[in-house]
């Protein structure tokens, strides 16, 4: 039977979200002390050790990262953090659970990210939609800011840093860290051609540290109870915890933060409960929209990103949609293919058209046609080819939910 | 307030312009920008018109024509998809008396789909303005609705 290991949620529940004391009472701020006393290079080694490795999706490793913009161009008077708060995958509300309920743990760490890079200016990206985490997100940064955690000279180490919040406006996209670098800037969500990668030309053309919301919140802790402390939990590479968000059809859907190398089956029962009025599993879609589907032989797997990544499943951002015997799995691709359909931005052809002719391919199983195998072979190939000729990981998504469905549920398609 | 008041509260840098257009949207009684408040923004972040309005035509959020007063929001993402979310909106247009897009007639309510909000673990769930409902239900929705009437 497991448990949860709650590290990034260890408030949650405990403190008022809106109480700066509150948070500080319960250890807050320390990280960012023992930070300001250290060179910021030491911080990165600090990070490069505990083996953080990003929580958005991409799991590229934080220290990295930050070691990569801040020794790209000497010269740049100034380098920008941006707080990834654009959470919009589909089945993922992780950030949403930090922001609302703990917003002083994620500002500390982009505090402490600034300082590891030396950046004196930050902005935090939430989406449109997300009111509660805008407003206690504000709250904290003033609290911050009354209390000397931000602004001029913080805590008197001579280190001065400001941060600002910007909304996103609905476009799934603007997540895509170049994409919102575009959007911060007050343009259109499309995306950039890389490289030039954020650390070397990121907002504004200046150095920029691109983090998501979730690592940020890892970062103080890392600071305040040191690596070895960290590589306690999880696996040898991929330390720590990952906030799972599992939803659909168990009897406890919600937030589970877990170490990383728990199975699917273990989540499934130990933690929500098993399956709604004890339905038969039939798939679960692992990683949101842009993510992938797989069968009940996969429930025994190890989830980590590599041993995921090895058997050809993600765990991109910790989403785990469940469905039962009696959920369609045509329904559910059709849902996350019209999704792509509707969130492609339009810049590069394959995307803007495939996406559009993958949804009105894929609704032909319905419409009688003759070979259905065939037709879900080349939906297959298509989406292959938008992923091999579009830009940014929106075109180079479909083809993730479109190949797991064929290779796990291809009976099931064939039957529409 | 005019649209000048609500600009001249930001600094005139184009990275301040989604928050912009939030504040100019979010204060105009039919909850959307118009093209005089583009002229204003224009002139202000020193951009072409055909800009501004990009950036607006871009966004899901930001719509150039009226709407109602309320801005109901139903999410159809594959979650909101397993648990249903199909019934929901069709059950929204019965009540409403309007298809997903438009707005009622006495200019209260519009109706639209939106993209994953967030709130799964409790779908199906729609936002009306910026509150958030979840687990839906046909009965749940009427009484949500009767409350703003």
């Amino acid at each position: 039977m497991i448990k949860e290991t709650r590290l990034t949620l260890q408030n949650i529940g405990k403190i008022n979200p809106e109480s700066i004391d509150d948070y500080i009472a319960a250890g807050g701020y320390e990280g960012l002390e023992k930070a300001l006393a250290m060179d910021p290079f030491s911080i990165i080694d600090e990070m490069l050790e505990a083996g953080l490795r990003g929580r958005g999706g991409a799991g590229f490793s934080t220290g990295m990262k930050q070691k990569f913009t801040s020794k790209s161009c000497q010269a740049c008077p100034q380098r920008y953090v941006v707080v990834n708060a654009d959470e919009g995958e589909p089945g993922t509300f992780k950030d949403r659970i930090i922001m609302e309920q703990d917003p002083h743990l994620y500002l500390e760490g982009t505090i402490i990210a600034a300082r590891s890079i030396r950046a004196t200016h930050g902005f935090i990206y939430i989406r449109g939609e997300y009111y509660t985490c805008i407003a206690r997100t504000q709250k904290a940064i003033d609290d911050a800011y009354s209390r000397g955690f931000l602004g001029k000279n913080i805590l008197g180490s001579g280190f001065n840093f400001d941060v600002e919040i910007r909304l996103g406006a609905g476009s799934y996209l603007c997540g895509e860290e170049l994409t919102m670098l575009e959007s911060l800037e007050g343009k259109r969500g499309n995306p950039r051609i890389k490289p030039p990668f954020p650390a070397e030309k990121g907002i504004f053309g200046a150095p920029t540290l691109v983090n998501n919301v979730e690592t940020l919140a890892n970062v103080p802790l890392i600071l305040r109870n040191g690596k070895e402390w960290y590589r306690g939990y999880g696996t040898e590479r991929s330390p720590g915890t990952k906030i799972f968000t599992v939803s659909g059809q168990v009897n406890k859907p919600g937030y589970y933060e877990l170490e990383l190398g728990v199975t699917l089956r273990q989540i499934i029962d130990d933690l929500c409960g098993g399956m709604l009025e004890g339905k038969p599993f039939k798939a679960a879609l692992l990683g949101g929209a842009a993510g992938t589907f797989v069968d009940a032989s996969m429930l025994d797997e190890r989830m980590t990103y590599d041993n995921l990544k090895e058997k050809g499943a993600t765990l991109g951002s910790g989403a785990v949609i469940v469905m039962a015997e009696e959920d369609s799995v045509y329904e559910v691709l059709h849902s996350c293919l019209r999704f792509f359909k509707h969130e492609s931005c339009g810049k590069c052809v394959p995307c803007r058209v495939g996406t559009t002719l993958m949804v009105k391919d894929l609704e032909k199983l319905q419409n009688g046609i003759q070979d259905k195998e065939a037709l879900v072979q080349k939906l297959v190939k298509d989406s292959k080819m938008i992923a091999a000729t579009s830009l940014c990981p929106l075109g180079q998504s479909p083809v993730l939910p479109m190949e797991s469905a064929a290779r796990y549920f291809m009976k099931e398609l064939v039957k529409v | 307030m005019n649209p000048r008041d609500i600009i001249a509260r930001f600094e005139p840098r184009q990275d301040n312009l989604l928050n912009m257009l939030h504040a100019l949207q979010d204060s105009h009684p039919e909850n959307y920008i118009t093209s005089d408040a583009m002229d204003e923004v224009a002139r202000y972040l020193n951009m072409t018109k055909s800009s501004v309005f990009g950036v607006v035509d871009y966004y899901s959020m930001f719509s150039l024509r009226p709407r109602g007063r309320y801005i109901i929001r139903v999410c159809v993402s594959p979650v909101c998809h397993i648990k249903k979310a199909g019934s929901i909106i069709s059950h929204l247009e019965n009540i409403l008396g309007i298809k997903t897009g438009e707005t009622t007639p006495d200019k209260l309510f519009t109706l639209e789909i939106a993209e994953c909000l967030g709130q799964c673990q409790e779908a199906p769930s729609m936002m009306i303005n910026q509150k958030v409902y979840n687990n839906l239900t046909d009965v749940r929705i009427r009484e949500i609705i009767a409350l703003y009437k």
